[in-house]
């Protein structure tokens, strides 16, 4: 018996002694269910085609719990290599100078040559600095798109709309017809951060934050943002909208289940929906404002990069960024692509998706990259903005207000500015 | 009286404090001459060794956070750690002059009053009827108290599923009666939800220590009083409640306590991660701003001052309610 475990542990020892001659890197995210296993199988990939370096990912919780963790983490000298950092945190991460490697550095460092020109211009600038270096490692990447009840249109004799005017004009008509003809699902991210970008309206200051976090301010109380909250309240109210709070999932379910004309996911939704949706959809661009000047501008990227921590040796440094280098090829793209549902970042990607015929068999899936490829405009870039998930947390409340009549839509924007406004003023003082 | 010996052996380790003697007059009795021997070491140092183990867990569990949280409640820093300003007070008061905040803290507070006030007396009037129960009265009372069993956060998707928008059997239920049940949405209806939840989890916690505080009573002066006065609800508030206090005033501490920091799982559950227009507690507020937020500063201010209201109601425990309760 003594023998026997003996054995194993020295076996144990040796197994352990020949991957220990690989570099191990580590990799915390954020996700779970499908989107994890898609992480652990790209993960298993990066193992197998060579074998200098292992990568292990490690699943946090949620978006917030993955970024608090690497964050604890770091403050104690135990980073991982390679930290998911969501949309509203970037400011976090990127603001503390000397935290992350920009992924570019990296990148050339190592000997590869990186060409920001590859990738597909909505995602190029949201996770980089003022002078378009890459920080951060788009990863997982999702635009807001409209999705469309297919029977609820031809019932109602409709076409899908373009523009919220033609929205209104038959929303009448859907809703004789027995449907929603509106749901949502995330007002922050949907109607306002994209609304200033499909909008090419100015977000808040400093070129929406990105030159310099000090004295940046919002502009959530621009008269045009008003009047899309008035009209979304004036829309409930004529039930034409209808709203079901701030989860995500509470407003997707009357989709789901056929009862909504349109409903404003993410492109990342439609592997979801084509389970759970009980009647036949396509999907169309996030809808803008014609009487705005300059509208119809591209939406910028949603969901999440990653980000290499500082304070690693060299050797692992180099493995984050052939790591880097392998996840950015256009057949892993692909299948990451595929697997779930988010856009392929690189236009050589794009590419290999549309010669293997992807979009002809599903359309939906080439919508979200469609909306990002369309021209940029000036403010369509996104923002960089300090504690913004507790500046969401302002906007969600006040938008809930707004609806259950507790406020009006001027007060509420007022509200945001104005609480914004010191958090921000907050941030700067810590990194300052 | 066989009963009761379970109660009061159960008490003390439940709740690791030190119990009022003489609630079980025939057992204690004997235990009080037990304790009264002092034990003696042979070394000074002994003690302290046997007592080490556990001053270490208090201390890098409690002390040391705690003054970790004192310390950076005086800072305004950047996550990461690279940066730090002293503000001084600074956090303490952007938090106060908050309305934000000071609305949250109204809602605490009328929250951990309305749970407290429900959970106890429906935990009282629930033992006092299991108590009068004969037969049977094993199946009652397990019914009653299986519920403590589930995690808060089961508790909360539980209670979500029932007070679910689009399914759930409680908001049919009230649309019956004409009243639109909006969880989520409407910030009463959500508060409702949320302290309909809470109480029902506490519920058989109350039960459990309400019935075996009865049972503590001695059959004696129950027939003496039973001859005395034939109203048995006069009986109750003369003779039974008094007897209850010590059980009642230990449960008002442990129940404010719960609705104050234990029902975070519950309120987690019911706002899905968004709290958006909803109601939430003071402990829900110091997690979304640390945790979600990431304002180390702001947050640890947040709960330095819970600290104190925590501290403010131990002192309010031993001081006042201890010393005024009959204890027989």
């Amino acid at each position: 018996m003594i023998r026997k475990a003996l054995l194993a542990a020295v076996t144990f020892a040796f197994s352990a002694t020949t991957s220990l001659a690989a570099t191990n890197i580590s990799w915390w995210h954020g996700m779970a269910g499908r989107n994890g296993e898609v992480i652990n199988e790209v993960a298993q990939k990066f193992n197998a085609a060579q074998s200098a370096c292992v990568l292990t990912p490690v699943s946090k919780g949620t978006y917030e719990e993955a970024l608090a963790s690497g964050i604890a983490a770091f403050r104690s000298g135990e980073q991982p290599n390679i930290l998911q950092v969501f949309d509203a945190g970037a400011a976090t991460i990127i603001n503390a100078k000397g935290a992350v490697i920009p992924a570019e550095d990296l990148i050339t460092k190592a000997g590869y040559s990186f060409d920001r020109g590859a990738f597909i211009d909505g995602v190029r600038y949201f996770y980089a600095d003022s002078d378009g270096k890459f920080v951060g490692m788009p990863f997982n990447s999702s635009a807001p798109i409209m999705y469309i009840n297919d029977e609820a249109l031809k019932k109602a004799g409709a076409e899908a709309p373009k523009t919220w005017e033609e929205f209104e004009a038959i929303a009448p008509k859907l809703k004789e017809a027995g449907y929603i003809p509106l749901v949502q699902s995330q007002l922050t991210w949907q109607f306002t951060e994209n609304f200033f970008s499909r909008n090419n309206i100015q977000f808040a200051t400093n070129n929406n934050g990105y030159d310099s976090v000090v004295d940046t301010t919002l502009k959530v109380t621009d008269p045009n943002l008003q009047m899309m909250f008035e009209k979304l309240k004036a829309w409930k109210d004529e039930g034409h909208f209808a709203f079901y709070g701030a989860g995500w999932a509470d407003n997707q379910k009357v989709f789901e289940e056929g009862k909504a004309a349109f409903w404003i996911g993410s492109s990342g939704s439609f592997g979801g929906l084509q389970k759970t949706a009980t009647m036949p959809f396509s999907a169309t661009f996030l809808p803008y404002w014609e009487a705005i000047e300059g509208a119809g501008t591209n939406s910028f990227i949603g969901g999440a990069a990653l980000f290499a921590m500082s304070g690693k040796p060299d050797e692992e440094n180099k493995c984050v960024a052939d790591f880097f280098q392998f996840l950015t090829s256009p057949e892993i793209q692909y299948f990451y692509h595929k697997a779930t549902g988010y856009v392929a970042i690189t236009k050589a990607a794009y590419e290999l998706a549309e010669k293997d015929g992807y979009y002809k068999q599903t359309p939906v899936a080439e919508v979200g990259i469609k909306q990002l490829l369309l021209p940029a405009g000036e403010w369509s870039k996104g923002y960089r903005l300090g504690f913004y998930p507790q500046i969401r947390e302002i906007m969600e409340r006040e938008y809930g207000r707004i609806f259950s009549g507790e406020t009006t839509v001027k007060d509420a924007l007022e509200t945001i500015e104005r609480e914004g406004n010191e958090l921000l003023a907050r941030f700067a003082k810590t990194a300052g | 009286m066989s009963q009761s010996s379970d109660g009061t052996t159960l008490l003390p380790a439940l709740t690791g404090r030190r119990w009022p003697a003489g609630r079980v007059t025939g057992a204690s009795g004997q235990h009080g001459q037990t304790a009264a021997k002092r034990v003696q070491f042979t070394s000074r140092l002994l003690p302290y060794l046997f007592l080490a183990p556990q001053l270490a867990i208090i201390f890098t569990f409690f002390y040391w956070p705690s003054a970790q949280a004192i310390h950076s409640s005086f800072y305004l820093e950047d996550p990461f750690g690279f940066g730090s300003t002293f503000v001084g007070l600074g956090n303490y008061t952007d938090v106060l002059k908050s309305g934000e905040y000071l609305g949250i803290a109204r809602f605490t507070a009328i929250f951990t009053a309305l749970v407290t006030f429900f959970a106890l007396s429906i935990g009282l009037l629930l033992a006092v009827k299991a108590d009068g129960v004969i037969r049977g009265n094993a199946a009652y009372k397990t019914l009653l108290i299986w519920v403590y069993a589930i995690a808060p956060p089961v508790a909360g998707l539980i209670g979500m599923m029932f007070f679910d928008q689009h399914i759930g059997p409680i908001v049919e239920l009230a649309r019956w009666f004409g009243w639109e049940i909006k969880v989520g949405l409407n910030y009463g209806d959500t508060a409702f939800a949320m302290i309909v939840v809470s109480v029902w989890k506490q519920i058989p916690y109350n039960f459990i220590f309400f019935l075996s505080g009865l049972q503590g009573i001695p059959v004696s002066v129950r027939e003496a009083a039973a001859i005395d006065c034939r109203s048995e609800l006069r009986r109750f508030w003369t003779v039974i409640l008094p007897l209850l206090a010590p059980t009642a005033f230990f449960l008002l501490i442990i129940n404010i306590t719960y609705s104050l920091f234990d029902t975070f799982g519950v309120i987690d559950v019911m706002v899905k991660d968004k709290a958006a227009n909803n109601p939430i507690t003071l402990v829900y507020k110091v997690y979304m701003d640390g945790f979600r937020g990431n304002d180390l500063g702001g947050s640890s201010a947040q709960s330095v001052i819970l600290m104190l209201v925590v501290f403010v109601l131990t002192i309010f425990q031993f001081r006042f309610i201890e010393r005024r309760v009959h204890y027989n």
